[in-house]
């Protein structure tokens, strides 16, 4: 393959993460956000499989997979039966200030293209233009983590966040060392399971999955 | 050596998982942790009689800084396991823990354990990365053990914030990996500790310095150090007070040893002090709105959480600060405050335990109803704020010292936190343990051992310190400058 068109591919590639990961800042129903996520990790994996193509690093396929399964069929799957189990799947979350939101999502991508240039500077990578979209794809699941106050919600800011880091790990050094991304794959399944009895511990003790109503733990005065 | 001190506490978690709730189970807890601190200490005589060495085909590493916190990690995990079994007997006559409870709280025990040693022995930096984050898992649920709603929000609070904090560290570790590869080459190599301090002269100042502040922010976190310090003071005390005797003692400093670890490449490669003031900014401000915080306190383990803050501030400063002087007192400071923190939550846990409930203004008359739980509350804290004769002394001191000749400026802020925190901590002991024994103590059994032992090292640290360990930090000062 063309080097010209691979860079092409992961730059399109990059755009569609960017924008699963603004429409997962707005999306207000559940299983939207699932599809979103699913989305998400499916173009992760796909530009990984191109990225060690390209540079030839077959252990990048074996990440690809990696993230095919997890982030693509067994997280979703985890989350589709929380969601039905727990019965929240009617529920819409009130998203305050959409275009507030939005604005200050547009600014952290200029502001992460400012942080990364030097890096891209010093780079000589197929993939170094996307290292700032990756950086951006971290801080737009930072501001949704803050934004929202539903549980679920916030499991799935923290999910994509895992993704923006995967995606810089690819972008910046063609991906870490294939033990580390074992071990941080083990970490977010162990991860996964941990939110997963949370849930229910949440739900029996507050009967919501709203965070706002965890707000006992305050500094008296 | 290395390998069993690994595997003893990963195999040990599996068999208590099976062992569950029985009545031998807290006594196999103690063997396994007891087994771990002697290969901990096996290893330690290693290493002093051979110096710093690879094993395990350059995965692991240990040299004087890492193998001084292993042997620390190890004894209080042993002495926090004999603390616990008579804690959580306690507890479950309380009702309040259960049959599978018991068994999760012991695996989980030996897998923080082993995350924590995996976090200081590898030579890798992502699995540094790797096992913090494998260190914070394990601890969530024990914090939400009692499924109180103030348990489980103080739970969901630290797996999210660490959560967010640590993903910052790993891009850190991205960058880091980016900088390495253009001067190693590709493959695992690359993010190999003792590789990367050899060559950390070439690294892309540029690219570090931003690295650095991802692992500052990161890492930083997991230290709890202000304003990334929120989730602390709850996890720390709504928890059971094993677990925050060992995330008090041991985790935050295991992460402060990775936030070291990576100064040292950072000062390396960009040969400026940038990496070292903002950690003494971050280090200043945790000792000052720690050392505030402490003043409005009512809960007992909440006050003593922010303690943690504050000293933590006081290491990172130290080790901000640089130097000889400076970093013997911050390594000091690590060992005596994890030993002397440790033992105070012993006998907070007591001390609740005798009146089932966290809230200072109702622990009365502890020297009448408890000699042990009231001296060693009493002793701890004067060891705590920094009282002759007492290690904190000694290493508050060397610091106190190295800070008026390097930072003079910052000496009186400095001052002002730990003489607020005297005053507030002083101000709360007293009425606790003074006075009569108001009706509703109960008389209870103390675990005397872990807390006679942590005070008696304390003290002997402060007034002869061992020529050993003198020489053993001597090799860790000349290893991180």
């Amino acid at each position: 393959m063309n080097i010209n068109i691979a860079a092409q591919i992961n730059s399109f590639l990059a755009a569609l993460v960017l924008l699963t990961a603004f429409g997962m800042l707005v999306q207000r129903r559940m299983y939207g956000l699932v599809h979103l996520f699913t989305w998400q990790g499916l173009f992760l994996s796909l530009n990984t499989a191109i990225v060690g193509y390209v540079a030839g690093r077959h252990h990048l396929y074996i990440s690809s997979v990696l993230t095919l399964a997890l982030k693509v069929i067994l997280l979703p799957y985890i989350l589709h039966v929380l969601i039905q189990r727990l019965k929240v799947h009617k529920e819409v979350e009130t998203v305050i200030n959409v275009p507030m939101t939005m604005l200050i999502g547009i600014a952290l991508v200029i502001f992460s293209y400012h942080l990364m240039s030097p890096v891209r500077e010093l780079s000589n990578l197929v993939t170094r233009s996307t290292l700032a979209v990756a950086l951006a794809t971290v801080m737009i699941g930072l501001l949704m983590m803050i934004t929202r106050k539903h549980a679920v919600t916030q499991i799935i800011g923290f999910l994509a966040m895992e993704n923006g880091l995967f995606f810089a790990a690819t972008s910046a050094t063609y991906g870490m060392p294939l033990v580390v991304e074992l071990g941080v794959a083990l970490d977010i399944l162990i991860a996964a399971f941990i939110f997963g009895i949370f849930f229910f511990h949440i739900h029996t003790t507050f009967d919501s999955l709203d965070i706002e109503q965890m707000a006992r733990l305050k500094e008296e005065d | 050596m290395l390998l069993i001190l690994l595997l003893v506490p990963l195999f040990g978690a599996v068999i208590l998982a099976f062992v569950g709730d029985r009545k031998f189970a807290p006594e196999i807890n103690i063997m396994c942790s007891a087994a771990t601190f002697a290969a901990g200490a096996g290893l330690a005589v290693q290493v002093y009689m051979h110096g710093p060495m690879l094993a395990g085909g350059k995965f692991f590493f240990v040299d004087a800084f890492n193998v001084y916190l292993s042997v620390l990690t190890s004894f209080v995990s042993m002495t926090t396991a004999i603390f616990s079994r008579r804690y959580m007997r306690k507890e479950r006559e309380h009702g309040r823990v259960g049959h599978m409870r018991m068994r999760f709280y012991h695996a989980m025990f030996q897998l923080f354990i082993f995350a924590m040693l995996l976090c200081l022995l590898t030579n890798n930096v992502g699995v540094l990365w790797i096992a913090m984050e494998l260190a914070t898992l394990s601890t969530v649920l024990l914090v939400s053990l009692y499924r109180t709603p103030t348990a489980i929000e103080a739970a969901w609070k630290y797996f999210i914030l660490c959560g967010v904090g640590i993903a910052q560290a790993l891009f850190g570790t991205v960058l880091l990996y980016f900088a390495a590869e253009r001067v190693l080459g590709e493959g695992g190599e690359a993010l190999l500790w003792t590789n990367l301090s050899r060559i950390s002269g070439e690294l892309e100042p540029t690219v570090l310095s931003l690295a650095f502040v991802f692992l500052m922010v990161g890492y930083g976190t997991k230290v709890g150090l202000v304003p990334l310090h929120n989730w602390l003071p709850d996890a720390h005390s709504e928890g059971p007070t094993p677990i925050s005797a060992v995330l008090s003692g041991l985790l935050l400093n295991i992460a402060l040893y990775a936030l070291v670890r990576c100064k040292v490449l950072v000062d390396g490669a960009t040969g400026t002090h940038h990496a070292g003031n903002i950690m003494m900014g971050f280090g200043l401000l945790s000792i000052l709105v720690a050392a505030f915080s402490l003043l409005r306190q009512k809960d007992i383990k909440r006050m003593f959480s922010y303690s943690s803050i504050e000293h933590m501030g006081i290491a990172t400063f130290a080790f901000g600060l640089g130097g000889t002087v400076a970093t013997f007192g911050a390594l000091l400071h690590m060992l005596v405050h994890s030993l002397a923190k440790s033992a105070i939550f012993f006998t907070v846990g007591h001390a609740s335990q005798m009146h089932r409930t966290q809230e200072m203004d109702k622990i009365k008359g502890l020297f009448r109803g408890n000699p042990l739980v009231g001296w060693g509350l009493m002793l701890g804290v004067m060891a705590i704020v920094g009282l002759p004769p007492f290690g904190i002394f000694t290493s508050e001191f060397l610091i106190l010292t190295a800070t008026m000749k390097n930072a003079p400026l910052l000496t009186p802020f400095l001052l002002l936190g730990l003489a607020v925190a005297f005053a507030a901590l002083f101000r709360r002991v007293q009425s606790m343990v003074a006075g009569d024994v108001p009706s509703y103590q109960k008389p209870m059994k103390a675990a005397h051992v872990p807390v006679l032992l942590h005070m008696a090292l304390v003290l002997v640290i402060g007034i002869y310190m061992p020529d050993f360990l003198n020489k053993w930090f001597h090799t860790a000062v000349e290893l991180l400058k």
